[in-house]
């Protein structure tokens, strides 16, 4: 037998397939492009805070490290607190809409939640300062008094209401509309095949709920959670506003001390800030990237690891 | 475990359509009854209401009456959970839940019944129910994986599996085989020919030579025309239908002159 020269058959290349493939190459680039601009933006602004005299730090901090600690536990303790909050509500509101309510009802439901996704956030601070602080400050008052021996519940109470847990009250109202509608896409798309089996085994609705429609949408309940949660870690004006800061690591939910959060730390002190101050602020900018970014990659490996089970194959 | 399903003159709603009308029929313990007929004849919405899922689609109702064992499923304050419990049913596509690995597939119904089961008691159940499917020598070493990775065959052994493992008494096949291969489709048929002897088995099919081979009684539906309600033409034993039919619509549509 005598080989044969292998030659690669070439498909043939249509135009149309052409621009179309040039054009997504060009839209992902792009976004990598922009991407990669402001990281190195941030990385090269921030460098000289790192080396930056004590001096230039105001308050009591020497370094850039404690100076940028409590802000990113700030950031991460309100963000984490919105979320516990609006995750369930979320759920809860989600499979009201897809697998509860009547049809009129649940359209009608849907747009008032995508309504609330439009208003912007100072209109959040200014109803956070507003409205609910001082609605919440008795309850508060209460909460101190009775569970005061639970470490994030102890006292002395905030006269004004205006503290890390009310924010996170707000960040959870922010954030509400669009896990919501994620959730609400996710749990509309379970295979009606799957429902019925559940309901053919003799479960009831809320069996069925648990077997059938929350495994098939965890992984979009995640994404839906880490968009959220994204948008908590990096909301400025609903925090500046309400928000009295203060420059500790503090733990207590209730009282006027508070830990300020990386965004609203860098709205409140870019206007005086100059020199390498500007430079501090823009590094922690750069933490919170950073802290975005891990965030992001630890939701992705709780995704991957349960691939093979999520219902894609 | 086995009993007889008797239906009194059923009518079948979707909203104000009425799509079966007219249906009486008993089907005895431990045998296999096929519903023949051809597409929109109804047979799939009738199968639905032996075990109360055809209510799950909205404005869907019933009036008449299904006794199994003489307890009538549509008798006031009978709960459609605990219908279904009793009735299990196998659907035209495999449908083994993605999320869940196959021993938990397996045991989905009985986790339902009772929460607490004892490892031991799990995995027995497990085999006892894949050896009920003909499915436990080719799945014994990956019970952790997932049940979407199987071949379609075996997926749908499992959902027999599954149906199986909460010993029901009735059980419901809605052409299980429609979207199987023909040595699937022979592995079905020949678990539904073992299955007999335990259960009460009532299978939609399209296809006339599997009611042949798999049934004892056929009954043939059959639809006027498009927008006319489906209705039972003719019941007998599977060989009468097939050889010595009494009514000339079965005859023309076992001989193949329509449908």
């Amino acid at each position: 037998m005598t080989t044969v020269a292998a030659t690669t058959i070439k498909a043939r290349q249509r135009p149309g397939d052409r621009i179309f493939s040039s054009a997504t190459l060009i839209a992902g680039s792009l976004i990598l492009a922009v991407l990669a601009a402001v990281a190195i933006f941030l990385l090269v602004e921030s460098l000289p805070a790192f080396v930056a005299d004590p001096a230039e730090f105001s308050g009591d901090t020497t370094n850039f490290w404690s100076y940028v600690g409590p802000l990113i536990f700030g950031t991460i303790y309100a963000a984490i607190l919105a979320l516990i909050m609006a995750v369930p509500v979320a759920i809860g509101i989600a499979l009201f809409i897809s697998h509860f309510a009547p049809r009129r009802l649940a359209q009608g439901l849907g747009y008032l939640i995508d309504l609330l996704a439009a208003v912007p956030s100072v209109v959040f601070g200014l109803w956070g300062i507003g409205v609910l602080a001082p609605l919440v400050q008795p309850f508060y008052t209460n909460l101190v008094d009775w569970f005061g021996w639970f470490a994030p519940f102890a006292g002395p109470v905030s006269g004004t209401g205006r503290t890390i847990f009310t924010v996170a009250i707000v960040l959870a109202v922010m954030i509400l509309p669009i896990i919501t509608a994620i959730c609400r896409e996710i749990f509309l798309q379970t295979p009606l095949l799957h429902e019925e089996a559940a309901l053919a085994l003799g479960a009831t609705r809320w069996e069925m709920i648990r077997m059938a429609v929350l495994p098939f949408g965890l992984p979009g309940i995640i994404s839906a959670s880490m968009l959220g949660l994204g948008r908590a870690l990096g909301e400025t004006m609903a925090v500046a506003m309400v928000l009295s800061p203060s420059r500790e690591v503090i733990f207590q939910l209730l009282t006027s001390q508070n830990s300020n959060t990386i965004a609203s730390n860098i709205a409140l002190n870019f206007p005086e800030a100059n020199g390498v101050g500007v430079n501090i602020l823009l590094a922690t900018g750069l933490m919170l990237f950073v802290v975005t970014l891990i965030v992001n990659m630890l939701a992705r490996a709780i995704i991957n690891s349960r691939k093979a089970f999520s219902g894609a194959n | 475990m086995s009993k007889r399903i008797e239906v009194n003159d059923l009518n079948v709603y979707y909203s104000n359509f009425l799509a079966v009308e007219g249906v009486s029929i008993v089907i005895e313990p431990r045998t296999v009854t096929a519903f023949i007929g051809p597409s929109g004849c109804g047979k799939s919405t009738f199968i639905r209401t032996l075990n109360r899922m055809h209510e799950v689609i909205p404005g869907a109702r019933v009036e008449g009456e299904v006794l199994i064992d003489g307890n009538n499923l549509y008798g006031p304050g009978v709960d459609p959970v605990l219908v279904r419990r009793q009735v299990g049913m196998v659907f035209q596509r495999p449908n083994p839940f993605p999320t869940m690995s196959i021993q938990d597939n397996v045991l989905a119904g009985l986790k339902l019944n009772n929460r607490r089961m004892s490892k031991t008691d799990a995995d027995d159940l497990t085999e006892k129910a894949l050896r009920g499917a003909n499915l436990w020598n080719e799945v014994k070493d990956r019970l952790a994986r997932p049940g979407s990775g199987l071949s379609g065959g075996q997926q749908q052994r499992l959902c027999i599996a599954r149906a199986i493992a909460v010993e029901p008494d009735v059980i419901l096949m809605d052409e299980p085989c429609s979207a199987l291969d023909p040595i699937s489709t022979l592995a079905i048929e020949d678990l539904i020919e073992e299955m007999k002897s335990e259960y009460t088995i009532v299978i939609v099919t399209h296809n006339m030579q599997q009611a042949s081979r798999v049934s004892d009684r056929t009954a043939f539906f059959n639809i006027a025309g498009t927008g006319k309600p489906g209705k039972l033409i003719e019941y007998d034993d599977t060989t009468t239908i097939f050889s010595n039919p009494s009514v000339q619509a079965t005859e023309d549509y076992v001989s193949g002159r329509f449908g």
